[in-house]
Formats: C-alpha cells, structure tokens, sequence
C-alpha cells in the first residue's frame, strides 16, 4: 500500500500540484485576467464546441456501428470489427497524417457539378478538427455498447414488436434504455480525450488563434514564454476533465438506479 | 430503419472516416518509396526508434510492476478509500498530455519543487528521465485496468488453499496468483506499449526534441511534417514504420484476446 501510494504521489499527485501551485502564484485577479483573455477564451470556447460536435457525432455512429457488428453479419464483419481498435493504437501525430492523406491538400475528393466547385481539403479549418476527432474518439462509444449489446436478451424486443409497437418504437423503449449506461460511459471517454486532444489536430488544423487553435495547443505554444498564465489555463483544462467525468458520472448513476434498487 | 440501411450507414462511417484515410495513407508512402526508405534509415530517425522503444520497454516494466500490485491494492486490499484509488488511477487517461509533460516542467524546473535535480547537473528535463517519467504517466492506467477485474473473478479460494498447504506469500503470488493473472497483465503489457509507442504531448513538451538525443519517432514524425518544404515522403515513411507496428499491436491483442476470455 506504501508502495501505490508513493508511486502516484510522485508520479501524478506532485507534477499536478506543482501546475495548481504555480497558478497560484498569479492570485485570484490575474489568474481571472489570464483565463478570460480573449485568445484563451476562444481556445477553450473552439475546444468545448468542437469536442461537443465530434463526440455527439460518435455518439450516433458509434451505436449505430456496434449495434451492426453485434446483430447483422455480412462478409469482413470479422475485420471490421477489428479495425475499430486501431485508432486506439496508431499514435496520435500518424492520426493527423492518416487523416491529412484524405483530407489534406490533393485530396483525391475533388469534384466540380453544376459549376460548383467541391473538395474535401479541411487543412486549417475547424473542420479538420473535427475530422480528426471523430477519428480519435471512434473506439470509445463502439467498445462500450458493444458488450452490451451482446448480453441484451432479443426477446423483449420480440415481444414489443409482436405487441404492435414499431421499430423506431422499440428501439426508443427496449433497447436504448439498455444501451445507455454503455453510451454515456463511452461519451465520457471520448469527451475527456477529445479535449485534450493535440497530436491528432496539430499538423492539420494550422493553429491559427481564433481560428483553429485549440485549448492543448494554445496552451503547447505558451509554456515556455508565459508559465504562469500557462498554469492558469491548464486549471482550467483541469477542472473541465473533472466537471465531465463527475457529470457524466451522477447521469450514470441516474440512469442505472432502478436496477441498484 | 432496416438492417441494410444501418449496415450502409455504418460501414459508409467507417470509410469515410478510418479506412479510407488509412488507404490514402498507404497511396502517398507508396508514391516515393525511395524517399521514405532514406528518411528511415537516416540515423537521426534510426535513433528516434530506439530511443522510443528504450523508454517504452522502461514505463512497460514500470508500470507492470506498479499495476499488479496496485491492482492487488484495489481488489484484496483492506484498506479504506479502495474505491477513491480505483477512481484515481484512471485520472492520466482523462488529462491532456500537454498538461501531463507541462506539470512535469513545472515540478522538475529550475525554480520548481524538485528542481534541486536540473539545478545540480542531473538532467531530467529535456533529457531521457522526463521523457520516461512523461510515458510512465500517461500508461499508469492500462495494466491496473487490465488486472482488477481478472482479479475479481478468480477469487481467493485457490491462494487461501495455497497458504493452507503452508505455501508463504510469494510462492502464493508466483505459483497461484501470477498464472492466473498472466493473460491480463500480458493484455495491459500491450496497451501500455501501444500508447507508450504514439506517446506525442507530453513528450513534446518535456523532451527538448533534440535530433539523434531527445527526439522520439512521433516527435520525428511531426519534425519531418513542419520541415517538410513540400516533400512529405520523410513524414510518410515514418508514419508508415509506426503504423505497421500499431498494426502488429493490434493482430496481438486480437490473438491474446480469445484466450483471455476462457478464464
């Protein structure tokens, strides 16, 4: 017990501490001074939103994915089904380029109809944020709705059915009340890693402040000039992580209490 | 919505957003093998791999050790505030690793509470110790994950049985408890070396990203991109090394996967 003890002291609990401390050094008015500043300000707003969209977005395709991998077969399910854990392994930055290869300059999606011109280059939009979140966040929602899923028993949605009620019906009334503990874990995840997401965002988005810079970013290219008011945003990144994990968690707790009884 | 209509809508998902940017990936590194290939034999990269699997290997044993017992801690621990540390341990998989390699800087610096090291001449900061110390950080969680539930399931009738016989607690632990951990802590081994691999916040902000010294493959990778001046066949080539060993790691955990499961 010494032993797990001291080695999160010094591991997490120390550096942690050092950055609470260090934002401290500002006092509480320029603290609030840094944190509101416009250009951290935006940062932290663009993060916010675009982590939002992306996770909303995984949210429905994750569902929709596992509910596929688990009740459908078709041929490759088995592959598919594999390839879902890779964005979990890639390291983030070859996350960027691998988006970068569809999504970047000389995208091969490049088409002209009516006269409109169309193509897929997101390089040094919000777009490419998003993108590459959804890559990054793809595993979360699939991983934790997929067991689920699978222990779900079809007999009740085969009675709701037999009872008149539509598709739509008993997938909003049998099925999702299941699932949801499992989406919302998933949502979580996701949400925490999208926030501080950086390596996934940092080649393609082009960091432009106001524009496309994100919270991690913003804070990336400031430590060394400014570590105060660097340690005052990272609070705040800080507090965020802690916010949705304990949200997520009491709408968790919410959600299962008839079955806690 | 039919069963053909999701299926459309999810594997048009999964082209759109995982399996083509993979094969375009692919396309460009193919465009210029031979560009790739000098990248990656260039000897400042060639050090960048070793360096990378040097500090994963470290964190690896680190943490597997930190993990079983830690995990031991959470399940057969009798000790209050088990369910506070089940919660804590998984704090590093929700920070960004900006924070993680800035709150090391902050604690190692100069003027920091553990400076006493850097002010001393010995280097942990823009050296290899803060790159360790960064990828121990952000792997804590994967083997703890890993293990306590394994743990949970197995019980403690065969260790109790074990003791009875007059076996002493580590033979307890190396004869009993390891063999029946062993595929979950192998499992977390991979994760850990997965994540340790494609570390790239924390490092960036604590390593310096010295070319042939402190420079890790992914800090390479992202110097071979902002140095790129138009050819991209560098930051292909080494993306492409990296991506066939996440896809090794991978094709791993699908092997090891099975065999966790007939516990």
């Amino acid at each position: 017990m010494g032993f797990v003890t001291t080695f999160l002291l010094i591991i997490v609990v120390l550096p942690i501490a050092a950055i609470a401390s260090r934002a401290t050094d500002l006092g509480w008015s320029g603290f609030w001074q840094v944190v509101s500043s416009p250009e951290a300000v935006s940062a932290l707003k663009l993060t916010l939103l675009m982590s939002t969209l992306a996770v909303l977005t995984t949210a429905v395709f994750g569902t929709i994915i596992a509910w596929v991998l688990v009740r459908d077969s078709f041929a490759g399910k088995s592959v598919v089904n594999a390839i879902i854990d890779l964005p979990f392994a890639l390291p983030t930055i070859v996350a960027g380029l691998v988006i970068m290869a569809l999504y970047g300059p000389q995208t091969p999606i490049d088409f002209t109809v009516n006269g409109h011109h169309f193509d897929a280059n997101v390089t040094f939009t919000r777009g490419a944020i998003y993108v590459a979140l959804l890559f990054v966040t793809l595993p979360f929602v699939v991983r934790s709705v997929q067991p689920v899923l699978m222990e779900l028993d079809t007999e009740l949605e085969e009675a709701a059915r037999s009872l008149g009620a539509s598709e739509f019906a008993t997938f909003r009334r049998v099925v999702l009340p299941s699932i949801l503990p499992g989406i919302l874990s998933g949502v979580a995840m996701a949400f925490a890693r999208a926030v501080g997401e950086i390596g996934a965002i940092v080649l393609i988005a082009g960091n432009l402040p106001f524009k496309t810079e994100v919270a991690s970013i913003y804070l990336f290219h400031r430590i060394s000039q400014d570590p105060e008011g660097s340690a005052a945003v990272a609070v705040v990144l800080l507090l965020i992580s802690f916010a949705v994990l304990l949200g997520i968690g009491a709408l968790r707790w919410h959600v299962t209490r008839h079955e806690r009884g | 919505m039919g069963r053909l209509s999701l299926r459309f809508a999810a594997l048009g998902y999964l082209t759109l957003i995982l399996i083509g940017p993979l094969v375009m990936m692919v396309w460009r590194t193919a465009e210029d093998v031979d560009g790739a290939w000098t990248a990656i034999s260039d000897p400042d990269t060639l050090s960048a791999f070793k360096l990378t699997l040097m500090v994963t290997a470290i964190a690896v044993v680190v943490n597997t050790v930190f993990g079983i017992v830690c995990a031991l801690v959470i399940v057969r621990g009798d000790i209050r505030g088990r369910g506070f540390l089940n919660a804590f341990v998984d704090l590093p998989l929700s920070l960004s690793p900006v924070i993680v390699g800035f709150s090391l800087l902050t604690l190692y610096g100069l003027d920091g509470w553990l400076g006493w090291f850097q002010r001393n001449g010995y280097e942990i900061l823009f050296a290899t110790p803060s790159i360790v110390l960064a990828t121990i950080f952000v792997t804590l969680p994967f083997v703890v994950r890993e293990v306590v539930p394994t743990l949970r399931e197995v019980g403690t009738e065969q260790e109790q049985a074990a003791e009875t016989l007059g076996a002493s607690g580590w033979q307890t632990f190396w004869r009993i408890t390891l063999p029946c951990i062993r595929w979950a802590v192998i499992y977390g081994v991979v994760l850990t070396a997965a994540r340790g691999i494609g570390e790239f916040g924390a490092v960036a902000v604590v390593s310096g990203n010295f070319a042939g010294e402190t420079q890790t493959a992914t800090l390479r990778v992202e110097d071979a991109y902002q140095f790129a001046y138009g050819n991209y066949a560098p930051a292909y080539g080494i993306s492409f090394v990296l991506a066939a060993t996440a896809v090794i790691i991978l094709v791993a955990m699908i092997l090891l996967q099975p065999k966790e499961s007939r516990h």
